[in-house]
């Protein structure tokens, strides 16, 4: 039972300043993923709520005491290493219950709660074996066991299923969601892939360069990018940006072509913008594209294809960029066909083409 | 068919010259330690026999009756010797492993000013011969009056061997990695306890090997141990070694008896940790 709550926390190496006064405020029991491209500080920011480095500035709270200055184990806060540091001296049993024999736990206590998270985790057939007889998955498992068993306030995740094989990944992803279904207890999360962070967060935060560029729900993060790092970050694949003015109530794309502007952007006239759309929403005429009352239609010529059974991605040129759409239902296109494609303009994102951030419609 | 012939008999080739290569190698490592051994047995005349008698007439435990026996007939304080070497070597092997445990883990773990000019500082002291410091040291020690004394060749020993121990075990501190520590720390270790109960024993390979190199190292060395020591109050066995000169005379078989006690016990601890040495020596397999 806790929330945890970064106020103006800031991390330095010397002079040399990673985390920039950050704020974060975490409810009890929610899932919190910290995602951005590698060496943004997530983890130097989840250490620090850990207590493995010291904060330099700002307090950090858990439950409602300030933890600035507190050993990790005064904590009660439990953490899974991307290279899982399970004890290779130490068998299953003993990586689980090592918690709680240091907190003196009477034998048959331990032995409870250990049995009790191996069932959860289904570690019962390996309980005697070192952990170097393991396999990549089973370690990951004895890791989130020995993070269970004590019932801690707070979990933490470092980039745990980043070890792992793509298939066991998604296998991992779901046990890690059920895993927080069961518990209930606060999480935070680190990883750098979208596509983790998607599906496991109740809340994303977006790190970039030690800064939180946006936090939000998946959903809203996705459909709500406050700025263009965010908007081709989240969501696969990026979005399209293309380089356009606002002019006489059109977007004015390089090569001339004028796109219907959607309502609320009267007061940017003139204004040099990012025109950003994702390929779900460039899909050729007649593929099912939801409907939308602000539809552009555009012919461009298929450079590249990319068939994934349910959809295909295709390659084209729109105004001197390259464009990402896809197709659902497809049906086979060759390289060098000229199709008309569909807009949804509803879908789409106006952002400042200097600062790179999202342009509020009024 | 007469290729697979032919790549079969260069394999057979290939696994001869091996093998001889193997044993001439171990012929030159092992024979003149069995010289010992053969000698430490047989009669003196037959040790100073020209030309060599390789196969022994007779064998007989005379020289080790001897050098057990009176002052008279040839013998000398081989258990007082024995006490004081493994004393000395023991408890310097001991201080310098401690001395070593920490240091390398703060050379492994920690960040601090001037780090690596101590690190290649305490190097260069192993570049420096023992001999050229023995002459520097008996003056110092002559003045404090810890000549001949357990405690003076224990101090020279664990100043030798620090270096040692403290490069190795840095090196396989670094192997392991931090997280382990930090994961201890997090189930709720203080940092004293995060080592003991998991950075050491998954070091403990390595931290006995280092352990066996300075044992062997105090029980070996010679040098520094003859001008630090002067009677039987604290002479090692190999300095008891000279004991078998005598102006005009070698007494070649009571040396070799006295060899061969020495060479047992590290032959003796050697195969007792021989599964941690070899593990420490192929350190690195602690990842999981
Ligand atoms: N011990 C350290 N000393 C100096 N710089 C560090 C140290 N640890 C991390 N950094 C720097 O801090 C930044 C953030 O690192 P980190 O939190 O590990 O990134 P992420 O987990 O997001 O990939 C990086 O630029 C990294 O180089
Ligand atoms: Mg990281």
């Amino acid at each position: 039972m806790a929330q945890v709550h970064l106020k103006n926390v800031v991390k330095k190496y010397g002079s040399l300043e990673v985390v920039h006064a950050i704020n974060l405020d975490i409810e009890d029991g929610e899932f919190v993923v910290l995602v951005g491209p590698s060496g943004c500080g997530k983890s130097t920011t989840l250490r620090m709520i850990a207590g493995l480095e010291d904060i330099s500035g700002g307090d950090i709270e858990i439950g409602d005491r300030v933890v600035n200055d507190l050993a990790p184990r005064d904590r009660n806060i439990s953490m899974v290493f991307q290279n899982y540091a399970l004890y290779p001296h130490m068998t299953v049993q003993e990586n689980l219950g090592f918690s709680l024999k240091i907190a003196k736990f009477s034998q048959s206590e331990i032995d409870a709660a250990v049995q009790n998270a191996a069932e959860i985790l289904s570690l019962t057939d390996l309980m005697d074996r070192k952990p170097g007889a393991l396999s990549g998955g089973q370690r990951q498992r004895v890791a989130m066991g020995r993070a269970i068993v004590r019932h801690p306030d707070v979990f933490l995740f470092d980039e745990p299923l980043s070890n792992l094989d793509a298939k066991l990944r998604t296998q991992m992803r779901v046990e890690i969601k059920k895993l927080h279904q069961k518990v209930k207890s606060t999480i935070v999360y680190v990883t750098h892939d979208q596509i983790e962070a998607m599906t496991l967060a109740d809340r994303i935060v977006i790190m970039r360069d030690g800064h939180i560029e946006q936090i939000g729900t998946p959903l809203d993060v996705f459909e709500h990018p406050v700025n263009t790092f965010v908007a081709s970050f989240i969501g696969s694949p990026p979005m399209n940006f293309l380089e356009a003015q606002i002019d006489g109530g059109k977007i004015i794309l390089q090569d001339g072509t004028a796109l219907t502007m959607p309502a609320g952007y009267a007061a940017n006239e003139g204004q040099k913008v990012t025109f950003g759309v994702r390929a779900d929403n460039i899909m050729p005429q007649n593929h099912a594209m939801p409907a939308g009352n602000n539809m552009a239609l555009v012919e461009m010529e298929v450079s590249l294809t990319e068939p994934l059974g349910t959809e295909t991605l295709l390659f084209a040129e729109l105004a001197g960029s390259e464009v990402q759409a896809k197709m659902l239902n497809p049906r086979p296109v060759q390289n060098g066909e000229r199709l008309t494609f569909e807009i949804s303009l509803d879908k789409c994102h106006i952002f400042d083409a200097q600062t790179g951030n999202a342009l509020k419609a009024q | 068919m007469m290729q697979s012939v032919s790549a079969q008999n260069r394999k057979r080739i290939a696994k001869t010259a091996h093998f001889v290569g193997l044993f001439i190698a171990m012929s030159i490592i092992c024979i003149p330690g069995l010289w010992i051994v053969l000698n430490s047995f047989r009669p003196t005349v037959e040790i100073m026999a020209k030309p060599p008698v390789w196969i022994p007439n007779e064998l007989n435990l005379d020289h080790y009756r001897a050098m057990f026996g009176g002052a008279g007939e040839g013998g000398v304080p081989v258990l007082t010797y024995f006490r004081n070497s493994m004393i000395i070597s023991i408890t310097s092997t001991v201080i310098a492993l401690l001395v070593g445990m920490g240091g390398g883990y703060a050379f492994a773990r920690y960040h601090f000013k001037g780090k690596s000019a101590i690190f290649v500082g305490l190097m260069v002291t192993r570049a420096v011969p023992g001999v050229a410091l023995s002459l520097p040291l008996f003056i110092i020690f002559a003045r404090l009056g810890i000549i001949d004394t357990h405690f003076g060749i224990i101090l020279a020993y664990v100043a030798m061997n620090v270096p040692f121990t403290i490069w190795l075990i840095d090196g396989f501190m670094r192997q392991i990695p931090k997280e382990l520590a930090e994961a201890a720390e997090i189930d709720g270790c203080t940092r004293w306890q995060a080592f003991w109960r998991v950075e050491f024993p998954v070091a403990r390979s390595g931290i006995a090997s280092a352990g066996i190199f300075a044992f062997l190292t105090s029980w070996n060395e010679y040098a520094l141990a003859s001008q630090l020591s002067r009677s039987t109050t604290s002479k090692t066995m190999p300095v008891g070694l000279l004991d078998f000169t005598s102006e005009f005379t070698l007494n070649w078989g009571g040396m070799c008896a006295l060899a061969v006690l020495m060479i047992l016990p590290a032959l003796v601890l050697t195969f007792l940790v021989q599964k941690h040495l070899i593990a420490g020596l192929t350190f690195g397999g602690v990842k999981g």
